[in-house]
């Protein structure tokens, strides 16, 4: 993929600027992505974090402008509200037996919905600015949307916490107990319980997560535009879904591997700008990942079929 | 782990209107393969059920070395070691076999970061199944690998090593070849040596005489007849179980 774009787009797509600009839109997709492979490794879909995006920012705009709160404390209890709408996503997918992805797509449009109902009951409009005056703003531009020099390109740090959301999520999947409870969970719920593994627990926390990397995304896009909108995060659900396929995470659960992932991740952005640096009209991306995707599909499915019937 | 006998003295077992076991009285000692025999929905699994934990009867006693017990959940039971091995559910196959092995009783070190302990499951995997004549170099291969008579070793080695002393095993070669069903049963034989009390469920009979010492005829929810394997027949037995 990489050498494909430095043959035909060389000129932008190989200097540092190029790297910079597929690298940050990588790292937003790869931070969601992480937890929507975990989740998807336990065998669930959440369709909800695009619109949790735009519910987490507009709330942190709405509680630091409105009402006058500091943006760390604003942040904070926006994560707390997220996290909850994770956690009856998790109840409500677990309790009912249904599958996650026709619930999750229920709470898109509900949470969008009330995103953008309660946004214009308070002020009116579906826009909000001036967050970058609430107290304590510099602190989390800082930590969330700074960037650091490296040859005269300013690298965002949304790069470095990428690597820190995917070197934790490889840590937990290989190295711990709830990793391969993971594994498990989605591989074969009633094997999994037989065992006495808490698959219910499992699948709710990983909702909660996924939720979470989606107020980090909204964290990420509030600091650096200083402002919210209630349409961020549109579609990149299904960006994130496309990014752990394309990394080999199986559609059915119980397979995965956060490094590839990550590559999936590398790959979107390459593409998305790789496009752009070589002229083609940015139609094709859409076209492209469409492809890359279904045979993505095509070959985890031989992979799954391999072992589960061998 | 102490060895088990398990008694169970004129159970019933009810679903709603529907009558599943109807005094049932057997016994089953360490050391031996008792077999229960019958058609489908001849109560096999019922009783197995209350058994392993999974629900209570609702009439009855169950006792375990002569006390009596109930149990909450098939949990409390493998506690005690009272472990059964379903013919599917048994082994993840997109799962690693080390993995398999340790599922739910992963040993972990560290002491700040609780990390899998993988040089050691790793180890322990080779070397448990190596006592059931199963040599694995890779136990990081996918249990999807193994053939279906290794997978049934492998859940058995499992339920051994983590000190099950009462064998529950639902027709542990009914999915199997002759060949792979052949290295089961050798394996089923070897645990009498071990004090374990294997409780077989099976239809097979001609299998099931030539691994079981003890009979147990069901159908219908009730038992019709038991036999110690000198006091008995293939042709007995079938003619039971078809009249």
């Amino acid at each position: 993929m990489w050498s494909f774009f430095a043959i035909f787009a060389h000129d932008g797509f190989l200097s540092f600027q190029g790297m910079k600009s597929y690298l940050q839109v990588s790292s937003e997709i790869g931070i969601l992505a992480v937890g929507v492979a975990l989740l998807m490794i336990a065998g669930e879909f959440d369709l909800s974090i695009g619109s949790l995006i735009g519910f987490s920012s507009m709330s942190i705009a709405l509680l630091s402008t409105e009402m006058s709160m500091t943006m760390p404390l604003a942040a904070l209890v926006t994560l707390i509200l997220t996290l909850f709408i994770g956690y009856c996503n998790g109840v409500v997918v677990v309790k009912s037996g249904l599958p996650s992805f026709i619930i999750t797509l229920g709470s898109l449009f509900i949470v969008r919905g009330l995103t953008i109902a309660i946004s214009k009951i308070i002020t009116g409009r579906t826009q909000i600015g001036g967050i970058s005056e609430s107290s304590g703003f510099n602190v989390m531009s800082t930590l969330f949307s700074s960037s650091i020099t490296i040859l005269n390109v300013d690298f965002p740090i949304s790069i470095i916490w990428w690597f820190i959301f995917v070197a934790i999520g490889y840590f937990t999947l290989n190295n711990t107990q709830l990793g391969n409870w993971i594994f498990a969970t989605g591989a074969s719920k009633e094997s999994s319980l037989l065992m006495g593994i808490p698959v219910s627990k499992i699948k709710i926390s990983l909702f909660m997560n996924t939720s979470f990397c989606a107020w980090f995304i909204a964290i990420i896009q509030v600091t650096t535009f200083g402002g919210a909108d209630v349409l961020r995060g549109e579609q990149k659900e299904f960006i994130a879904i496309i990014a752990a396929v394309i990394g080999g995470t199986l559609l059915t659960g119980g397979y995965g591997s956060i490094i590839g992932v990550m590559i999936g991740a590398l790959i979107f952005g390459m593409v998305k700008q790789g496009i752009i640096f070589s002229g083609v009209d940015a139609d094709w991306f859409q076209v492209f990942m469409g492809v890359m995707l279904v045979s993505a599909v095509l070959v985890n499915g031989t992979f799954k079929k391999r072992y589960a019937d061998g | 782990m102490d060895n088990i006998q398990i008694t169970l003295n004129n159970v019933y077992k009810n679903f709603g209107n529907v009558r599943a076991l109807q005094n049932i009285s057997i016994e089953t000692n360490p050391g031996q393969i008792n077999c229960i025999l019958g058609d489908n929905g001849a109560g096999k699994s019922t009783l197995v059920n209350i058994i392993s934990g999974v629900f209570r009867q609702s009439k009855g006693e169950y006792r375990i070395n002569n006390k009596l017990t109930s149990f909450l959940n098939p949990m409390e039971a493998m506690k005690v070691g009272i472990s059964t091995v379903y013919q599917n559910l048994a082994i993840i196959p997109i799962l690693n076999i080390y993995r398999n092995f340790f599922l739910g009783k992963e040993p972990k070190k560290g002491r700040l970061f609780k990390t899998l302990d993988k040089d050691f499951a790793i180890n322990t995997t080779i070397e448990e199944l190596n006592k059931f004549d199963i040599n694995i170099e890779d136990p990081e291969r996918m249990a999807g690998t193994l053939s279906g008579g290794q997978r049934q070793i492998l859940a058995i080695a499992r339920s051994l090593y983590f000190g099950a002393k009462v064998l529950i095993l639902d027709e542990p070669t009914s999915a199997l070849g002759v060949r792979e069903s052949n290295k089961v049963v050798d394996q089923i034989t070897k645990l009498k040596s071990q004090d374990i009390n294997v409780i077989l469920i099976s239809h097979n009979i001609e299998q099931a005489f030539m691994l079981a010492d003890r009979f147990f005829i069901f159908k219908g929810g009730t038992m019709i007849a038991q036999f110690e394997k000198n006091e008995t027949s293939v042709k007995k037995l079938r003619e039971l179980l078809e009249r």
